[in-house]
């Protein structure tokens, strides 16, 4: 094969070397950085709609007991309380339950009793509440005294404090350990970038002593390492999504536990991912750049 | 002029070069001449004194300004410093499209530099393939290629042989008539001697001649 030239098979190379086999290595970093911190943000996400969804449901409804008084049999009790339960605004429907269901309730503790109507078996009345104006157990209590009734008003209040809490540490956790890592993440793709920069100083400065402007230098670079960025970034997303996609699938119609509840939806969150990571290293590839032209001042 | 916190490597200098002359400096290893071109060619300042090139000094010109600076400025680097990942042809093309130069237009002018230095059948070839004095002669050619005011040659013939040193010289010389400036550090003291050209000799970081080396003097 001849060396002669050949203007027709000429066309000119890049500056910066194609594809070098250092690429690889920060590729598979960017990646795995990437996969971690788009898991992180996927259970931040899951871990937020579970914590909400458990406060949503309690402070969704209360439960009464209602307790007969006087001659009043249990059931006309309940259903008089049903009734003035409903009359309360902010109230959207209060059920007495079945005299059945109340007696399964109690049935485990008092064994299979025969002569259930001899007894005052209390009733339960559910009440289903409007989210957004919630009536107070207070303002429930009243209107039942005011009928005559001796009810006792559950509105949850005990658990959301807890359910509230814990939410909101689920919520404060996921978010912490997310930024954390993709910070982690943002460094260590900047160390790598910078590491790849490092290496091909000979370039930098080539071009350098041969008048190119600085602002050309860095947009090649920063060109450069942004596109291998975004291929980890993109790899590591993809990866993410295709666990995420399993956990959702896994988990059936409601996802895979109530604790973590993965959307489909949950998984474009990681659709920044690879412009992130780009980002980070076009970023961090400029400022290499720059303090390596500088140096050479 | 130092490197870092070392010592002082160019001390007292003070000379002149005009505008189209051929100057050699020569000088023991280690003597500064390496240093010396960096200093024309704005890799290196002064930690005092003034550069000045071209009618401005170059030491304090702008950072703005300096790729333009040197885009007038060729320099053969003792070590070729040639782009590992670019062909023959494109390192030769280089400081044309880094000047934004149009392939078309510096296509031909290119093809026939390589063929005159000797790289006739080797311009698809990656410089690791080329031998010493192969890279030395493409270095050249990158170096000369954009016709720059001034060429500064570090060792330009220190891995040829005679025949492709007196070669060399002469494409110098040609530049030369064609009115670049050349100022070539070599210890090539017989190149020196045959050229008849005027000589700055440097000793430990000084100049201790300055003129036309008398062809007797070893
Ligand atoms: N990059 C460098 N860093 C530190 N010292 C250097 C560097 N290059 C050269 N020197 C020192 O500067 C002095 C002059 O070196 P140089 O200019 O390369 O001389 P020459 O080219 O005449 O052999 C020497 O003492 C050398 O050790
Ligand atoms: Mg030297």
């Amino acid at each position: 094969m001849s060396e002669m030239f050949d203007a027709a098979r000429w066309k000119p190379a890049p500056f910066l070397p194609e594809a070098d086999a250092r690429d690889g290595a920060l590729i598979f970093v960017v990646a795995v950085l990437s996969f971690l911190a788009c898991l992180m943000a996927l259970a931040f996400v899951s871990a937020d709609r579970a914590a909400h969804g458990w406060a949503q449901q309690l402070v969704g409804e209360a439960t009464v007991i209602v307790r007969p008084k006087g001659g009043e049999s249990p059931d006309a009790a309940a259903a008089r309380a049903a009734e003035t339960l409903a009359g309360v605004p902010g109230v959207s429907e209060a059920r007495a339950l079945e005299r059945e269901k109340a007696y399964d309730l109690i049935r485990p503790w008092l064994g299979d009793v025969t002569d259930l109507e001899d007894l005052p078996v209390p009733r339960l009345v559910t009440v289903e509440l409007d989210r957004r104006n919630t009536p107070s157990a207070a303002t429930l209590d009243q209107a039942l005294k005011a009928q005559g009734l001796d009810g006792v008003v559950d509105d949850h209040s005990l658990w959301l404090k807890d359910i509230t809490r814990a939410a909101w540490a689920a919520r404060w956790l996921g978010g912490g350990v997310f930024l954390l890592i993709a910070g982690a993440a943002a460094a260590v793709i900047a160390f790598a970038t910078r590491a790849g920069l490092t290496a091909r100083r000979d370039v930098v400065e080539v071009l350098h002593l041969a008048g190119a402007e600085h602002a050309l230098i860095a947009k090649l670079f920063q060109a450069r390492f942004a596109r291998i960025a975004a291929v980890g970034g993109t790899a590591g997303a993809l990866t993410a999504a295709a666990v995420g996609a399993t956990l959702r699938m896994a988990g059936g119609g409601e996802g895979l536990t109530p604790a973590l509840p993965i959307a489909w939806s949950d998984l474009l969150v990681l659709l920044p991912c690879p412009v992130a990571a780009a980002l980070v290293a076009a970023l961090a590839a400029r400022f290499t750049a720059d303090s390596m032209i500088r140096d050479l001042q | 002029m130092r490197y870092g916190r070392g010592p002082e490597v160019l001390k007292d200098l003070t000379f002149e070069l005009e505008r189209g002359s051929f100057h050699f400096v020569t000088g023991p290893s280690g003597a500064g001449k390496s240093s010396l071109l960096k200093l024309i060619y704005l890799a290196a300042k002064p930690t005092k004194g003034l550069v000045h090139l071209f009618g401005q000094d170059i030491s304090r010109l702008a950072v703005k300004d300096q790729p333009f600076l040197r885009r007038r400025i060729g320099v053969v680097f003792q070590e070729f410093r040639l782009l590992e990942h670019l062909s023959a042809f494109d390192n030769a093309a280089l400081p044309l499209r880094i000047a934004g130069g149009r392939p078309e237009s510096y296509r031909d002018d290119v093809a026939e530099l390589l063929a005159w230095v000797g790289l006739r059948h080797r311009m698809h070839a990656m410089p690791a393939t080329l031998a010493g004095g192969e890279k030395q002669r493409l270095a050249i050619a990158r170096a000369v290629v954009n016709r720059p005011d001034i060429l500064l040659a570090d060792e330009p013939t220190g891995n040829v042989d005679h025949e492709m040193a007196m070669r060399i010289f002469r494409l110098f010389v040609e530049l030369n008539r064609l009115g670049t400036t050349i100022l070539i550090a070599t210890h090539d003291q017989d190149l020196v001697a045959r050229s008849g050209r005027p000589v700055l000799h440097l000793e430990g970081g000084r100049m201790v001649r300055h003129g036309v080396q008398d062809e007797a003097q070893p």
